[in-house]
């Protein structure tokens, strides 16, 4: 398991894909972060979907993760599409039959390819964070927020608990990715589906019926990556619930795709 | 310690009603290089996916140096296999696959410039994957099969895309391996090129095994071939129907024909052609080569 973690390692740490996406990282994480102060005092608003995000709300010991924990969503968008796509190209470069001849334990394959991406995710994570929070420190002062709060006792706590979120969240996400990889066996179809989903098809849902909005895998995931507190489409949905239903469908899409993987032929 | 590097015995694999392979049953001696062959469609690659553990046979047994093909994780660490020509990540160097493989199977990764080198791709093993012309690709899949320095080995069509001097080279190597003791069992169009090197063969004709032994039992069980050609292409049907007529099969190819039959039939042959009216310009006696066997085995032409 810890030599096909390993090996997958090798393959993401390819310098146009990990530039690439710690590139696209760093720019949202500084471009939500620098949004919630740069336009504070904007008619429009501040945060995602046009909500309010005031000087008191910021100057707030969870202050300094608000950014950070905005970006937890676009962070879980951007491990669906590396996890779908480092697990379906196995099946579009037919180097699937390579890595079971090296490494026949099926199983094996899955949770040493799932250890490295989780790795490459925390990455993502703790970039986004130190982007994210060092972006509103520098910000701050011009929009006449207070920061005096922010690495206290209580800010570091919220630091720590908005980083546990929204890693929850994007190793959710990116299991999500891994498994449509895993049933479509294309990159391709796999991010399309996995994007058009959580970024359209469920929107439509939410805006046809508001109360489904607590049974979509996306949006609880996007509220777990929230710590549960009101943002954005989520702003309705409890934390313990978004654990429990988001948990479930990781769940059983895991064991799903688990159980193909290792039963199915691999004839291509 | 079993003496055979493979040994499968009624192994068979349906797809719904399609039978791909029907009860083969097959055995391969350690140390020997065993030619796989068999026309497009005839189950050679299923077989050979069901033995690297890929695919679940519907039926019987096999065991792949000792151990029986239900567990593959026994095994693979001694098997280097080259399926369906080589596939790797486009975006990777040649170096950066193989060290992507050898991590993988928990090997050096020292081994890996040498391996290069060995296949004739050192100067190259930085480039990637996706600039590599198909000889390229198909050597780099050699030097991966390579990689765990295996008791056997398993290439499917290898030599696809090699020009003639890499077909040698890939010949050369696999003797060479071979007399080291490595039990190599290679699948390939080139007939001509299993002939050359194979001590054992295992002939496929829609998934059912129709030859396995010894190659030089094959070609001695055959019987000879007369080749006759008249001096005017037109009496090749009347050479046809006068063999056949003596109770030969006899078949036109290449604007000539080819009689089945003792060498000592050729001087009635003549005779009976000379009173024929016909003038032959050729008629030679001699055995078929594999790949004439090959189409008489397998009706494939």
């Amino acid at each position: 398991m810890w030599n096909v973690a390993f090996a997958e390692l090798r393959k993401l740490r390819r310098p146009t894909l990990f530039f690439g996406t710690m590139g696209a990282v760093v720019f949202f994480s500084a471009l939500f972060s620098s949004l919630l102060f740069l336009l504070i005092d904007s008619p429009q608003g501040n945060s995602d979907r046009g909500r309010m995000v005031g000087r008191e709300v910021l100057g707030l010991a969870t202050g300094g993760v608000q950014g950070f924990s905005s970006v937890g969503g676009f962070l879980g968008i951007i491990a669906l599409c590396v996890f779908a796509a480092q697990t379906a190209q196995e099946y579009t470069y037919g180097t699937l039959r390579n890595l079971l001849v090296r490494q026949p334990g099926r199983l094996r394959i899955l949770l040493g390819k799932f250890i490295a991406m989780k790795l490459f995710a925390l990455i993502m994570i703790v970039l986004s964070a130190i982007v994210s929070i060092g972006a509103s420190v520098i910000l701050a002062p011009g929009a006449k927020v207070s920061t005096d709060l922010w690495f206290g006792a209580d800010g570091r706590h919220a630091i720590f608990t908005t980083f546990i979120n929204v890693t929850v969240s994007v190793i959710g996400f990116g299991t999500i990715g891994m498994v449509l990889g895993l049933l479509l066996r294309s990159p391709i179809n796999a991010i399309s589906l996995g994007v058009l989903w959580l970024l359209i098809v469920e929107n439509l849902l939410i805006a046809v019926k508001n109360s489904w909005e607590k049974w979509l895998p996306g949006a609880q995931l996007q509220a777990i990556a929230s710590g549960g507190a009101p943002s954005g489409r989520s702003a309705g949905i409890e934390y313990s619930h978004a654990l429990l239903v988001g948990g479930i469908y990781v769940a059983i899409g895991a064991t799903i795709a688990s159980f193909l993987f290792v039963r199915r032929d691999v004839a291509n | 310690m079993s003496n055979t590097a493979i040994s499968v015995s009624d192994l068979s694999k349906k797809y719904g009603d399609q039978v791909a392979v029907s009860h083969a049953t097959f055995e391969v001696p350690l140390g020997t290089i065993c030619g796989f062959v068999g026309p497009n469609g005839s189950g050679k690659t299923t077989t050979m996916r069901m033995l690297l553990g890929l695919i679940t046979p519907t039926g019987g047994t096999g065991e792949i140096l000792g151990e029986s093909i239900k567990h593959p994780e026994k095994y693979l660490p001694r098997v280097g296999a080259m399926i369906e020509g080589p596939a790797f990540y486009p975006a990777l160097s040649g170096k950066e696959n193989l060290n992507v493989l050898a991590t993988l199977g928990g090997f050096s990764t020292d081994r890996v410039q040498g391996l290069l080198e060995q296949v004739g791709l050192g100067d190259r093993a930085k480039s990637k994957f996706k600039t590599y012309s198909l000889g390229m690709k198909q050597r780099l899949g050699i030097a991966a099969a390579l990689l765990p320095n295996p008791k056997l080995l398993m290439l499917d069509e290898p030599t696809n895309g090699l020009d003639p001097e890499g077909i040698q080279e890939v010949r050369a190597l696999l003797r060479s391996l071979a007399n080291d003791g490595t039990s190599v069992f290679v699948s390939s169009h080139l007939l001509s090129e299993l002939e050359l090197i194979s001590d054992y063969l295992v002939m496929l004709r829609k998934g059912e095994v129709v030859f396995t032994g010894k190659m030089s039992d094959l070609m001695l069980s055959q019987q000879p071939v007369i080749i006759a050609k008249g001096a005017n292409e037109n009496d090749l049907t009347l050479l046809l129907a006068i063999a056949q007529k003596a109770g030969h099969h006899a078949t036109i190819r290449d604007r000539a024909v080819h009689v089945q039959g003792p060498a000592e039939w050729a001087f009635e042959f003549n005779r009976a052609a000379f009173n024929a009216g016909i003038t032959l310009s050729q008629l030679t006696p001699q055995l078929p080569n594999l790949e004439e066997t090959f189409f008489e085995m397998t009706g494939d032409k």
